[in-house]
């Protein structure tokens, strides 16, 4: 049943993981969401639904285990933070040219290197434009509350099997370890071997007696063929873009300037919104929630309306990139960041918003 | 090309003494001749084939010379990162802990890159089978420098052989691991002899159906000869073998039924 609960975004990931049916969690400790082990390991899925939760000995491990894991087509989640996803990144590319379904949920921390603890925005383009090598993609979510963070858990498998790609959630330290109040999804019921066989007939679930063996592997040696499957992948992308993009747009019928945010920096964004408005400051907001497919078309369309546009993140200006093919020239487009582990100010943003678009 | 190995005339039921196991698939090998991969695929096929677990096995390849693996075992396979096999058999097994999981790796792969997921795997006590070919040679990039490469052997990246006070001691991993309350049978064969291609496929079996008894990991090494990479004849890269390998990676079961050989 559905049930009300005050919890931290890191727990209403795993609470949602297990409730969403998921076979199995890979993980390895990492401040700020290392509350994601400790609440599953200290709920016992294992009892609940069956799911198997295991530490793995380092990121490295925990996201092969992800790879051995979905390439048997089971739900498969693991969790890490900016230092861990990039330990992770050969993985993940592996994962998208073998095209299994999973999905990674990273905590961003300021960086680079070690960076610090505190949250960040600053793995935007790692996780938008590649991160690992090769051509491909991953689908990114971008929660901008505890609410999201368990609903994108379970919106995450299903684009990640709709797809057979691997899906990320790209959160930060804020929503991570922030409390709010949170529904919980009723509980699926996890897939039996039977089920999971049968719906998913590309898995090595063993090979049954008359049937081809599977295989699953992200290598093809002739370049002919490695070309065809770059294709398909670029394909896949493609479908992405034109189904799957999700945005929440606020105030942007009488919009005069526009501030495109996504997770924290939304928020923050939010509040400075109500600030500027009761100066008497027409501003609107786009929150993408998928970063990629990322929400051009709407952004485009509201450049003709709007006079500038301001992305508000917390990092050195990343997502600008986007805004701006977005906008292709029609207005200006500013960036007000703060990073470093360092969160903006509603009263900065407004600032921000009246120097760089407003005055400039 | 298989029409060149296939003589129809000479193929008749009285002449059959021997048959390919089903548990390979007709693909052709891209084994060098007198390499001792593609005996051992045929023990590891052969066994599954006799366990009748065929539809129950799942194979992880590495990334080296066998990384192709998977085109010759006709079980489900999946192809991992280099030296990551451990952690994916990991999941496969954790996931479907009533079937039969194998990894099949090479020096490089096991005791060089994937050296934590390796011990750890091992520690865990994982219920998998680890088969692990030992040539003392990186064979699938051309013959460079590998974990095991013996102290002052040439090799392309030791061109004036392995000098241990720059280049480091050879990783006897199979040793360390039998070391860890996770392995249950830890043993080293080899396949160049049809004495020992018996002995190996016993281990095999072995390796094989102690994933039944749930008790830890089964691991077997194969000392086996690389004659591309050590540029030696195959007679002459087994002769080397003999004389050069086996005194350092010495034959015989290091751990049976989870204790220590004395």
């Amino acid at each position: 049943m559905k049930e009300l609960k005050l919890m931290k975004g890191n727990e209403a990931v795993a609470e949602a993981a297990i409730r969403a049916g998921a076979d199995a969690y890979f993980g390895y400790p990492i401040t700020p969401q290392s509350e994601v082990l400790e609440y599953l390991m200290a709920e016992r899925p294992y009892e609940r639904t069956g799911m198997v939760v295991l530490q793995a000995e380092s990121e490295v491990a925990a996201i092969n285990m992800v790879y051995g894991g979905a390439a048997c087509g089971k739900k498969v989640i693991t969790s890490s933070s900016s230092p861990g996803i990039s330990l992770k990144m050969e993985g993940i590319s592996y994962i998208a040219g073998a095209e299994l379904p999973c999905v990674i949920l990273n905590v961003v921390r300021g960086g680079p290197g070690l960076g610090t603890i505190q949250p960040s925005q600053s793995d935007y383009f790692q996780a938008t434009k590649g991160g690992g090598h090769g051509d491909y993609r991953l689908l990114v979510l971008a929660p901008a509350s505890v609410q999201e963070m368990a609903d994108h858990v379970k919106l995450g498998f299903d684009l990640a099997f709709k797809y057979r790609n691997p899906v990320m959630i790209l959160s930060d330290g804020v929503i991570g370890q922030m409390m709010e109040k949170v529904e919980l999804f009723e509980q699926m019921p996890r897939l039996t071997d039977e089920e999971v066989a049968a719906n998913y007939p590309w898995a090595t679930t063993g090979k049954p007696a008359g049937v081809p063996h599977r295989i699953i592997t992200s290598l093809e040696l002739d370049s002919s063929k490695q070309e065809k499957h770059n294709h398909h992948l670029q394909e896949k992308y493609r479908k992405m873009q034109e189904n799957e993009v999700m945005y929440e747009a606020i105030h942007t019928d009488d919009a005069e300037y526009l501030i495109v945010a996504f997770g924290s920096s939304a928020r923050i964004s939010q509040k400075a919104i109500d600030m500027a408005r009761a100066k008497g400051i027409k501003v609107g907001m786009i929150r993408p929630i998928t970063l990629f497919p990322y929400p051009s078309e709407i952004i485009n369309k509201l450049a003709d309306q709007v006079k500038g546009i301001l992305t508000v993140e917390m990092n050195a200006g990343q997502m600008i990139e986007d805004v701006r093919l977005a906008v292709n020239g029609k207005v200006k487009v500013e960036h007000f960041g703060r990073f470093g582990g360092m969160i903006p100010n509603p009263e900065e943003v407004v600032k921000a918003l009246e120097q760089k678009i407003i005055g400039g | 090309m298989a029409e060149t190995f296939d003589r129809p005339e000479i193929r008749t039921p009285e002449n059959l003494v021997y048959s390919k196991t089903k548990v390979l698939t007709d693909n052709i090998m891209h084994y060098c001749p007198g390499c001792g991969h593609g005996t051992t695929h045929r023990l590891l096929a052969e066994v599954i084939e006799e366990m009748g677990i065929q539809s129950e096995t799942i194979g992880i390849a590495p990334v080296g010379c066998s990384v192709l693996a998977y085109n010759y075992f006709d079980v489900d396979m999946q192809e991992a990162a280099h030296g990551r096999a451990p952690a994916v058999a990991t999941a496969v097994k954790r996931l479907f802990p009533n079937k039969f999981v194998f990894t099949y790796q090479g020096d490089g792969d096991l005791a060089a890159i994937g050296t934590a997921e390796t011990i750890h795997a091992c520690n865990r006590g994982e219920n998998i089978t680890i088969i692990f070919v030992n040539n003392g040679i990186y064979g699938m990039t051309g013959g460079q420098m590998a974990p095991t490469t013996l102290p002052g052997m040439p090799t392309a990246t030791s061109p004036y052989g392995r000098e241990v006070a720059t280049m480091g001691n050879p990783l006897k991993i199979t040793e360390l691991i039998a070391q860890l309350p996770g392995t249950y049978f830890v043993t080293r064969q080899s396949v160049h002899t049809p004495a020992n291609v018996r002995k190996a496929k016993k281990a095999i079996r072995q390796a094989i159906e102690n994933q039944k008894l749930n008790r830890g990991l089964s691991f077997v090494e194969v000392v086996s000869n690389c004659n591309s990479g050590w540029k030696l004849t195959p007679v002459k890269a087994n002769k080397w073998m003999e004389e050069n390998m086996f005194p350092f990676y010495p034959l015989g079961d290091i751990k049976v039924n989870g204790e220590l050989v004395k």
